[in-house]
């Protein structure tokens, strides 16, 4: 607390006994309102979804989690097939999609920092900034539609030619199958993604790599050292905690991805090995389909979706938050 | 005073005046140059990995979006079948207006509220903290998931969906941001402007109203602005919470739509003159993203509180 402890008594002698201290009561009510609605928000997500997904939950057991069957509109009329949610082939593209995009963005945003800390010239660094916000500021669903329109129908070509090298190799092959035709694949929404968390990693690794001692990096090339030599030997160990977190909150910024993934990924419910084909994704299944959700439950199971990506993200991001500032205290430490 | 070791790997080797040979760039072995290059390389050729893509996006959405872009396209009515040449997006602009807007007028104050509790009173100890940490958890809910929470929440209760729900999702998305960016700002005012002011027997509340949130006005402004920005291009919610209009609908109730559904909803169809206004569209929304921002940016540079 920063008032003196004087301030108490001087303003009570000042003013009339108690004068405004019932509006200073009421301001901080008012705040700490405000500020408890975070915590509120959050406990109601949790809560109303939870209670809106126990129908199809509880409908579907543990199929939920374990078939790939996802079969909304009753199969067979009036048969004794009912409608199927199994959204095990949703949280499969999730995982590969988020993984994708992980090893893509993961070494770019790592270069794109050192360059900015390390490397740039300091007049280039402000031009190279203003490039990375821009490409956090492009919405979403722009890159969903250049992604669908113009690299789609392109990036097929690459496919086919990797699938047309690697394609014979045993296990590995496998994943490189012949590509759909469309170029709406796991590895195309996977790639997308990858340009979009390109931001929030690079500006989380940087703020790390800014506060690696100088010295230490002095120390480092006073004994010879290249500047690559530096960067292992200074850099990295120093700021190893923050990249984890960094690359945690990608990954989250990544499975919550929805638009772009809805557009690139080619809405296929199957679980293939193979990156070129078709495959779909949690929160890009509930957008595509919650127009025309299926027989009851099909809205709650799609609400069902929600929750399961809400709780992945919520455990990651807290996790990354926890690394980070962890991380944080223990370079201040080392800085002071 | 210790010697300097020499490099290692390299042999010592006699100097020849000036540097040292066994110091110099060329004596170091050809493995750790070339794998010094390489990294060099790698690093320089990140940059270019994502710049080609930013360029690549804005080239096509400047090109193919200027196409279509005219006076008309901007307020005539959208086409109610997707394959109709011709129409607008007026519509979707006054979407994204109203409902932008309004969650910024939601947002905007009560996270200031919050980011005072956070930095005046709270401080650090552990309910601010709790709150702070779940404020940046809060920013990593998939847009698509705040969309559904305000479907149960309040589309379900009220029975339609609205522009009001839009605002209300994407206001939930920026609360967080502003809280954040705003106890940030907060945190820059110098103490001895709180000192002074209740030195001079103002209350707390009048302190931070009328000293504290005016010295920090500028940097919560551009703050806000930027958490609008990103809201602005929010999809999911709005095809989640908003329904649909083919007209201009300034009302909160009743269906309405936004830049970002007609984007989505006209790329993913098979028709050419769809497709062109899809990226009209993404050209009108880049736009007010890029104002929005620069704005902001422009704020923060002009007033930012003044470094001492």
């Amino acid at each position: 607390v920063t008032t003196p402890t004087t301030q108490r008594a001087s303003t009570a002698s000042l003013t009339h006994k108690g004068g405004g201290r019932l509006s200073d009561r009421a301001f901080w009510l008012v705040t700490l309102v405000a500020g408890l609605l975070v915590l509120a928000i959050l406990a109601l997500i949790l809560l109303t979804t939870v209670r809106e997904a126990w129908p199809a939950l509880s409908y579907s057991g543990t199929d939920f989690f374990t078939s790939a069957t996802w079969a909304p509109n009753d199969p067979d009329a009036d048969g004794p097939l009912g409608p199927q949610f199994g959204a095990l082939a949703f949280i499969y593209g999730t995982l590969i999609v988020s993984l994708i995009s992980i090893l893509f963005a993961v070494p770019v945003a790592i270069g794109i920092a050192l360059f900015l800390t390390e490397l740039a010239p300091r007049r280039l660094r402000g031009a190279v900034v203003t490039v990375i916000d821009l490409l956090a500021a492009v919405p979403s669903v722009v890159f969903g539609l250049w992604g669908i329109i113009v690299v789609a129908p392109f990036i097929v070509k690459v496919y086919q030619w990797v699938h047309d090298v690697f394609g014979g190799i045993p296990v590995v092959g496998s994943l490189f199958g012949e590509p759909v035709s469309s170029g709406r694949t796991l590895m195309t929404a996977g790639i997308i993604v990858g340009i979009m968390i390109i931001p929030i990693i690079t500006s989380i690794t940087r703020e790390v790599f800014a506060t690696v001692p100088e010295s230490d990096k002095h120390a480092a090339l006073a004994l010879g050292a290249t500047r690559w030599e530096m960067i292992r030997g200074a850099v990295f160990p120093h700021s190893f905690g923050g990249m984890v977190g960094a690359v945690m909150l990608g990954l989250g910024r990544a499975m919550g991805e929805t638009i772009a993934v809805s557009l690139t990924i080619g809405a296929a419910t199957q679980i293939v090995p193979n990156l070129f084909a078709s495959g779909n994704a949690l929160p890009a299944v509930i957008v595509q389909n919650f127009g025309d959700p299926g027989v009851p439950p099909g809205r709650s199971a799609l609400i069902a979706c929600g929750v399961v990506l809400f709780v992945i993200t919520v455990v990651i991001n807290y996790g990354a938050r926890i690394v980070v500032r962890r991380a944080e205290i223990r370079m201040k430490g080392a800085a002071a | 005073v210790t010697t300097l070791a020499p490099a290692s790997g390299s042999p010592a080797a006699g100097s020849t005046g000036g540097v040292p040979a066994n110091l110099r760039r060329s004596s170091l072995s050809q493995r750790r140059r070339i794998t010094d290059k390489v990294a060099q390389a790698a690093i320089w050729g990140s940059l270019f990995v994502t710049v080609v893509p930013l360029g690549l996006v804005t080239y096509y959405v400047i090109l193919k979006g200027s196409r279509i872009i005219s006076w008309e396209f901007l307020t005539e009515r959208i086409p109610r079948q997707a394959q109709t040449a011709g129409g607008g997006i007026g519509p979707a602009i006054v979407g994204t207006i109203v409902t932008t807007g309004t969650a910024a007028l939601l947002a905007i104050p009560l996270g200031v509220l919050g980011a005072i509790y956070l930095n005046e009173y709270g401080k650090q100890g552990a309910l601010a903290r709790t709150i702070r940490t779940m404020a940046d958890v809060m920013t990593g809910v998939p847009s698509v998931v705040m969309g559904l929470f305000i479907y149960i929440g309040f589309v379900l209760v009220v029975g339609e969906q609205n522009a009001l729900a839009g605002a209300f999702a994407l206001g939930c998305l920026m609360l967080p941001v502003v809280i954040r960016t705003s106890e940030e700002m907060l945190r820059l005012v110098p103490d001895e402007l709180r000192q002074a002011s209740l030195a001079l027997g103002a209350r707390k509340w009048r302190t931070i109203l009328g000293v504290v949130l005016p010295a920090s006005v500028s940097g919560i402004m551009s703050g806000s602005l930027l958490a609008v920005a990103r809201a602005a291009g929010e999809t999911a919610p709005i095809v989640l919470v908003v329904g649909l209009t083919y007209r201009t609908n300034w009302d909160f109730f009743g269906g309405n739509t936004a830049l970002p559904a007609q984007i989505y909803r006209n790329a993913s169809e098979p028709y050419d003159a769809a497709v062109d206004r899809a990226w009209g569209a993404a050209l009108t929304l880049v736009v007010i993203v890029l104002i929005t921002t620069l704005i902001g940016r422009f704020i923060a540079n002009r007033f930012a509180i003044k470094e001492r």
